[in-house]
């Protein structure tokens, strides 16, 4: 079985990420960047399947800029055997990702596509429902655990009020939530390996998807700021406080 | 305008999640309420209760029981013919079936919206609420989910909407296999008007239950974590606060012991009031803290659980 991971390149977890003066978006320019913290998640997830032998090759997807490049070369020193990058310099919504998602799928025929929940710089937390409903799959959300056995897939969810077990009909697409498993570090010798794997390089328009915008952002805007307030000197003085709340009689 | 809005329920109860949801959807247009589930004869009554409702579609089948999206997304994507927009609360049940339901309508969905500032512009956080994003749809049908904390609650009574019975079925592509909910006497996170939340200082699962328990017991709290916390094994996931656990906006957070990283605060940088509890006198949490108490958590909390 062949598995497909999606994998975002964005700002880096650790950046605070600081909104642009004109209001146009968040200023990107000089700041690290690197896999959506998901998305290494749904390649480990590919590599510990293949480990079992579950999956036999695993193809790591990026669309984006041209450096996405490096984030696949990330994929690829974990341990995917190859790599496609859908060139694009443009901002693509997850309905245009999924729409190209989707077309590679019909080529590559993955029995798995393994995505991140959620893209740390968008939060839209759509792709991948989006892809199972465009290849009319089944779809296992927010993943803490995934077993593969037969021509099914258990998907154990991260649900509101606790967790869920859905059984999938193979081929299934499946997003990973941050307790399924903690990503490896690529080797140095893995590193080296990686720069001669196989990565294609293609657009949208090789696969028949137009990506301009569905949702014009009119303007982007810091949220309104919390100021520090007071330091309490111990604990008569916090309950105090809480009794001036109305919290405690 | 018509729309459609997921009605979020358990146990034969409406959830909190829908009334905010309400609230949003009625600021575009008629507000329609979808029932789905396996014997929701009596949610579809309460929900026809709720302000402003005109109309409550009841898809009663064992398909939809546990609201798999491979089947309630067709269903909805039916019902779209005479509906202008689909809303849903953010929830794991809108979260998961919402974009289904846009991509078979070929629509762009607007996540987790903040305000309606128009029939087709919206506003949402982005970057883990760092920015906030206001978005216009080019596209004809909308799809939305919603930040529950973002509105105020519809009222569960005062309304008379007429109950209509929709048809759907299995799509065979998905079953249900089994579930393990946590069963809590304290009051849910995301409609608790009280939280504590415990972090990585709790140190393992015996001290938070020691520690955070009586203190959210003696305020009649909800109880969170952060994901440091979750991921230690110290607190079940369904408790995590943050950009990838649960919104939270209560009258009064208490942080025991949490730094306050980006993400957590993104779950809960909207209380009313924000008390943290933290032997760092420079942990970033002081700095959105509007009462801040500087010292190790394991006298100071037991110390104030008892003083209560
Ligand atoms: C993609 C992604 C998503 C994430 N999503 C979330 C999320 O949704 N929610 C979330 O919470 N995190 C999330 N995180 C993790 C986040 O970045 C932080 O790692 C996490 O919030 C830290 O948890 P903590 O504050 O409990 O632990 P720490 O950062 O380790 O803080 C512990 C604090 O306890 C204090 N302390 C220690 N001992 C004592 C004592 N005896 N008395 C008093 N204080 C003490 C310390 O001074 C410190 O400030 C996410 C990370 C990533 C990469
Ligand atoms: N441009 C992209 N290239 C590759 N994968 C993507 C892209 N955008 C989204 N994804 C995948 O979809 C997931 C969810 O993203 P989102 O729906 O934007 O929150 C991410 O974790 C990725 O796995």
């Amino acid at each position: 079985m062949k598995v497909l991971v999606p994998v975002k390149r964005v700002i880096d977890y650790n950046v605070k990420p600081r909104v642009k003066m004109d209001g146009t978006g968040v200023d990107l320019a000089n700041v690290k960047m690197s896999m959506n913290p998901f998305d290494e998640i749904a390649v480990e997830e590919a590599i510990r399947l293949r480990e079992k032998g579950a999956a036999t090759e695993i193809v790591a997807v990026s669309v984006g800029p041209q450096k996405a490049q490096e984030t696949l070369r990330t994929a690829l020193a974990m341990g995917a055997d190859r790599a496609i990058l859908v060139m694009t310099d443009d901002e693509v919504e997850p309905l245009a990702v999924a729409k190209i998602l989707k077309a590679i799928a019909d080529e590559e025929a993955p029995g798995l596509v393994i995505l991140g929940k959620q893209a740390i710089d968008d939060d839209s937390n759509q792709t991948g429902q989006m892809l199972a409903a465009l290849l009319g799959w089944g779809q296992g959300t927010f993943a803490s655990k995934v077993e593969v056995t037969g021509d099914a897939v258990a998907v154990t969810r991260e649900v509101d009020g606790g967790l869920e077990t859905v059984s999938l009909k193979l081929p299934a697409i499946v997003t990973t939530d941050l307790r399924l498993n903690e990503p490896r570090y690529a080797s140095l010798p893995n590193i080296m390996k990686a720069k001669s794997k196989p990565l294609l390089q293609k657009t949208p328009a090789d696969y028949g998807v137009e990506t301009t915008p569905r949702l014009k952002t009119l303007k982007v805007v810091e949220p309104a700021k919390r100021s520090a307030g007071i330091k309490v000197a111990g604990v008569d003085e916090l309950v105090a406080k809480l009794k001036a709340l109305g919290v405690a009689a | 305008m018509s729309v459609l809005v997921w009605v979020e329920h358990e146990a034969g109860a409406v959830k909190d999640a829908t009334l905010s949801t309400v609230t949003a959807a009625s600021q575009l247009g008629d507000v329609h309420l979808l029932v789905a589930g396996a014997g929701v004869g009596s949610v579809a009554e309460a929900a026809a209760k709720i302000a402003g409702v005109a109309k409550v579609v009841v898809l009663d089948d064992a398909a939809f029981e546990h609201a798999l999206p491979e089947n309630v997304a067709p269903a909805i994507v039916a019902m779209m013919a005479d509906h202008d927009a689909f809303v849903a609360p953010a929830t794991s049940n809108g979260k998961n079936i919402a974009p289904r339901v846009a991509a078979l309508l070929d629509v762009m969905q607007i996540s987790d919206i903040l305000s309606v500032e128009g029939p087709d512009t919206f506003t949402r956080p982005i970057y883990a609420g760092n920015a906030i994003a206001t978005v216009q749809s080019a596209d004809s049908k909308k799809v939305i989910t919603v930040r529950g904390t973002a509105f105020e609650k519809a009222a569960r009574e005062g309304g008379s909407g007429v109950i209509e019975a929709a048809t759907g079925s299995d799509a065979g592509l998905s079953s249900f296999v089994g579930a393990e909910i946590a069963k809590s006497e304290r009051p849910e996170l995301t409609s608790a008007k009280i939280i504590v939340s415990g972090g990585r200082a709790l140190a393992s699962a015996e001290q938070f239950h020691e520690v955070i328990d009586p203190l959210a017991d003696k305020l009649g709290a909800g109880v969170g974590a952060s994901r440091a916390a979750v991921d230690a094994g110290y607190a079940p996931n369904d408790y995590q606060v943050g950009q990838t656990g649960k919104i939270v906006a209560p009258e009064v957070y208490v942080a025991v012991g949490i730094s306050g990283a980006i993400q957590h605060l993104a779950g809960m940088k909207d209380s009313k009031t924000i008390i943290a509890i933290n032997k760092d006198e420079d942990a970033p949490i002081f700095q959105v803290a509007d009462i801040g108490l500087v010292g190790d958590l394991f006298k100071i909390v037991p110390e104030l659980t008892g003083k209560l």
